[in-house]
């Protein structure tokens, strides 16, 4: 073909000869086009500028555009599928296509753009890194277009091109094509998009597509391919987060128990200790075991097999995952899904929840709203109809390990399968849980809202009364002569949490200042007697002690509170019912082996025999504070001194008076 | 790390594929791997030997044997099925068509290919298999465009090409009613260059009937098929030794051979590269019809 019309093309740069295909990386993107824009015609033209059509394939569209009677080639033939599609002469489904230029292979999934296949665009965008909106310069931005962006942006694909075609009908005029990429730019800035890219093409007559366009010299950005092949997305790979969801147990022998899967994120090396989730337990890399030799280390996208030191039991549907940095274990979701399915979601069934390599039965809840993806309003709905896309709230019947989608696509993507018919209904993105101070319910989060607005209020001038308490808070504070504030001690059991806490308290009231220590293991026989060690159960035992302190903390109290509390979320939540300044959150630092050799409680010893399930650092997760106020490292130094360090925290947070 | 390793198309389908092949043993209770004697089943069995390691592959092999097959096939196969240790079974079509299941087409042109199809399903139900792999890639057939990874067959092995589950992630849904059953292809995203560059990069051992050598040939409709056994010889059909090469490895009856004196994997990937033709183009009965392909699926082929 080169030959043909005289033009070097990618494709007299084929990689054929020595190694230099070990050279070429791997781009997956997407396009989404309306009936006519041109995407068939934009595919067929990459595809025969870079020698992916052959030329029995040209010599069979040849033909079938002959008895279609058009004349000449129809490239848009070469992108269409099956025979009920090629019928009604437009593509329905996703398909795949495939070509290679000497630096990238390209895989493309190709989806029509009408509003009636989002799901095959959602579909398609979920292995993408790149999406190709097409625009017909004609038409300028339509209603689609904003569609597939929003798309693009829901599914978080890292680049965006939009390819304003058909530029030969627009006499190749820049005026047209700059008030397009005006229009777009500013309606993409309302979307989470980061990377955007406009390329004026003509998709007939190869104009900027492989080769630079003749009739466009006021046009100084890469052609389409050009973009293509350099487009970065070595950086969009998560390499902090190490999360490795297992797919099964490689076991060949007594000697070698090795766990299978691809690293979803993060990096990892031999001798780096892990936990396993859900079980909590800890142990250290032995070996990254592949069939090419150990590796001294491996990181996202890598299949291997982990080897451990410890024995414990892991199995399919596990994760493993770094001590220090754990992934939200929580059984309340809230999502952005979209329904897949012709039968409409109920709220009154379960479906099957797969999500990395588990599954879990899930109920929908609630669906908070759906999206217009037309106009991307929020309108009310109890439910959500096939293409529809929406924000919903779940319940597994286990907790899931998962990040959000935004920082984390391997671990916070799910899908729903009807357990009866066992069709895939609906694709997930985690947001988070449902327990954040912005989405309980919408009624406590506006209460703690409000409270806290108040409070802040309050605190810029002293006259404004918190309606709801006879005697507001700042008067208290004033008599007492010290503002009310909330300590919260987390950490492992035996860290030093209460030792510390009641040396403190002891010096407070010594100093006159109220004060009342809340401790764990009181509010476990009371307050808290009918909760476990659940997730959940450890969720709802925070909440309580978290409005027990906020009461006292109205009391004018500076309020001591020493509880495990291993998970961020729950004591962010406690963080959220008191004014900004006064929770000072103190991470009670301690390595487990320290705490286990102290074992005040006798807690690790009946672990150890099994006598316990779920304690926290052996057999269930701890996540340790991210931005605590305080760190206090319990093994080298004195209760004495942890108490001076906090002291000094309260004086210099204007808590209490020096 | 090895920062060489996503800088690799062929690492980044490798990965892929050894996904699909783990989920799938991780999913299914019975998996066997459809086992031609090509290369692309070749290299699934080399995917299948990384993604287990250091055990060996924990499913069987079947081969869909037509009875018209290259005896240098039969023989590479029954080395490899020995050094690694793996179970094979055979479907015959010769037992299907002994036993009256299914019956053979007549004349000169006769192809035994769209026999396969009964005696696989019979091996699958007889098996109680209920994932098969297969070595089919997207890019081989328009009809392939749109299949998925874990591709879903009803009870009487049929494809639905209007039913079929969406692919999210690396999500794959295998769930399924009993007696139902999946093909699984690990290939989907791979090109023919990708394969031949695999089988380079890695080092795989392939029949040689892939490498340049002399053997006696005629050409019929623009096909140079091989003589052997299988087939007669029509009037004006000529029957010439010359160089050839195999770029896939079927029945013996209707894999067509291109002229060539590539002896060398090097030499072969430049063949590809500069290749005019796809290498089903080869293959003389997908010609009968637009949608052959289509067909044949719907009716349970690979
Ligand atoms: N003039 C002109 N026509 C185009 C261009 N791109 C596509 N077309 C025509 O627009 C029509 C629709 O193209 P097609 O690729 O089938 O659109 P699709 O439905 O988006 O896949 C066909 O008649 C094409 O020839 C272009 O750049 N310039």
């Amino acid at each position: 073909m080169n030959e043909t019309n005289g033009t070097l093309t990618a494709a007299d740069a084929q990689p054929s000869v020595g190694n230099a295909y070990l050279e070429m990386d791997l781009l997956r993107f997407t396009t989404a086009g309306s009936v006519d824009d041109g995407k068939s015609t934009l595919i067929g033209r990459l595809l025969y500028d870079s020698k992916a059509i052959f030329e029995d394939q040209l010599e069979a569209i040849e033909q079938a555009s002959l008895n279609r009677g058009e004349e000449g080639i129809n490239l848009a033939l070469l992108t269409d599928g099956l025979r009920a599609e090629r019928e009604q002469g437009i593509t329905i489904d996703v398909a795949y296509r495939y070509f290679a230029t000497p630096k990238r292979k390209f895989i493309i999934a190709d989806t029509p753009g009408h509003v009636q296949y989002t799901r095959n665009m959602v579909t398609g965008a979920s292995t993408a890194d790149l999406a190709v909106v097409l625009i017909d310069a004609r038409h300028g931005v339509l209603t689609q277009s904003r569609r597939h962006g929003f798309i693009a942006s829901l599914l978080r694909i890292p680049h965006v091109v939009v390819a304003v075609n058909k530029m030969d009908l627009v006499e190749y005029a820049e005026d047209v094509f700059s008030a397009i990429e005006r229009e777009y730019t500013a309606f993409s800035a309302k979307l989470d998009i980061h990377d955007i890219t406009f390329i004026p093409v003509s998709a007939l007559n190869g104009d900027n597509v492989v080769d630079r366009s003749a009739h466009m010299d006021w046009y100084h950005g890469p052609t389409f391919l050009h973009h293509l092949e350099h487009v970065n997305i070595a950086s969009d790979r998560n390499l902090i987060d190490f999360r490795f969801p297992v797919q099964t147990v490689v076991r060949p022998n007594q000697n070698f128990r090795g766990y299978a899967g691809t690293i979803a994120s993060g990096l990892i090396r031999p001798g780096e200790p892990v936990m396993a989730l859900p079980s909590g337990k800890t142990s250290r890399i032995k070996e990254i075991t592949t069939f090419d030799g150990v590796l001294d280390a491996a990181g996202a996208d890598q299949p291997v097999v982990l080897t451990i030191e410890d024995e414990i039991d892991i199995s399919r549907g596990d994760m493993l995952v770094r001590p220090g940095n754990i992934p939200q274990v929580n059984n309340e979701i809230s999502a952005m899904v979209c329904w897949m399915s012709e039968e409409p979601l109920d709220r009154n069934r379960h479906y099957v929840m797969q999500h990395t390599t588990r599954e879990v039965k899930a109920f929908v809840d609630k669906v908070v709203y759906r999206v217009d993806v037309d106009s991307l309003h929020r309108m009310e709905a109890d439910t959500l109809q096939l293409n529809e896309i929406g924000r919903v709230q779940l319940t597994t019947a286990q907790p899931l390990y998962f990040d959000p989608y935004r920082t984390n696509q391997e671990t916070g993507a799910f899908i729903l399968v009807d357990p009866f018919s066992h069709n895939t209904v609906a694709a997930g993105m985690i947001r988070g849980t449902t327990r954040t101070a912005e989405e309980v319910s919408e009624k406590a989060a506006a209460f703690s809202r409000k409270a806290f607005e108040a409070a802040r209020k309050e605190l810029h001038s002293p006259d404004v009364v918190w309606e709801g308490l006879n005697i507001p808070r700042a008067e208290r504070e004033a008599a007492n002569g010290h503002e009310a504030a909330v300590v919260w001690f987390t950490g492992l059991s035996g860290s030093g949490k209460t030792t510390i806490a009641r040396v403190l308290e002891r010096r407070l009231f010594d100093a006159g200042i109220r004060s009342m220590l809340l401790d764990g293991d009181y509010v476990r026989h009371g307050l808290c007697g009918d909760l476990g060690f659940s997730a959940s159960d450890r969720a709802e035992n925070i909440r309580r002690v978290g409005e027990t302190a906020r009461l006292f903390f109205e009391q004018g109290s500076v309020v001591l509170c020493t509880f495990v509390s291993p998970y961020q979320e729950d004591r962010n939540r406690v963080r959220a019912l008191v004014p900004e300044g006064r929770f000072v959150e103190v991470f009670v630092d301690v390595d487990l082996e320290t705490a286990k050799g102290r074992d005040p409680k006798g807690l690790y010893a009946r672990a150890d025999v099994g006598e316990i399930a779920n304690l926290t650092g052996v057999s269930a997760p701890y996540e340790a504070p991210t931005n605590p106020e305080v760190i206090l490292e319990t093994a080298g130094a004195s209760v004495d001194e942890a108490v001076d360090t906090l002291w000094q925290a309260l004086v210099a947070a204007e808590i209490i008076v020096g | 790390m090895d920062a060489q390793y996503r800088a690799s198309h062929l690492k980044d389908l490798e990965a892929e594929a050894i996904y699909v092949m783990r989920e799938v043993v991780a999913q299914f209770e019975r998996p066997v791997l459809l086992f031609s004697g090509g290369k692309d089943s070749i290299v699934m069995v080399h995917l299948a030997r990384k993604a287990f390691f250091p055990a060996s592959i924990p499913f069987p092999l079947m081969h869909v044997d037509t009875g018209h097959n290259f005896a240098e096939t039969i023989e590479f196969r029954d080395a490899m099925v020995e050094k690694l240790g793996v179970k094979l079974y055979i479907a015959s079509v010769q037992e299907a068509i002994d036993k009256g299941r299914v019956v053979e087409e007549t004349g000169p042109e006769a192809s035994r290919n769209g026999l396969q199809i009964v005696p696989l399903l019979d091996a699958i139900q007889e098996h109680q298999f209920d994932a098969a792999f297969g070595g089919g890639r997207r890019d081989e057939e328009k009809a392939r465009a749109k299949e998925r990874f874990f591709s879903h067959r009803d009870r009487f092995g049929q494809w639905d090409p209007k039913n079929q589950r969406p692919e999210l992630w690396k999500l794959y849904n295998g769930h399924k009613d009993v007696g139902e059953n999946f093909r699984v292809f690990p290939l989907s995203n791979w090109t023919e260059m990708d394969v031949w560059q695999y089988i380079a990069l890695e080092d795989i051992e392939i029949p040689n009937l892939y490498f340049a050598h002399e053997r006696e040939v005629f050409v019929r409709r623009g096909t140079i098929l091989a003589l052997t056994d299988f087939m007669s010889v029509l009037p004006g059909e000529e029957v010439q030794k010359r160089t050839i090469r195999f770029r896939t490895i079927g029945d013996a009856t209707c894999t067509g051979a291109v002229l060539s004196s590539a002896s060398s994997m090097e030499e072969i990937i430049q063949e590809v590269a500069a290749a005019r033709e796809t290498e089903r183009g080869g293959r003389h009965d997908d010609q009968r019809s637009e949608a052959a392909m289509e067909d044949r699926k719907k009716q349970g082929y690979f």
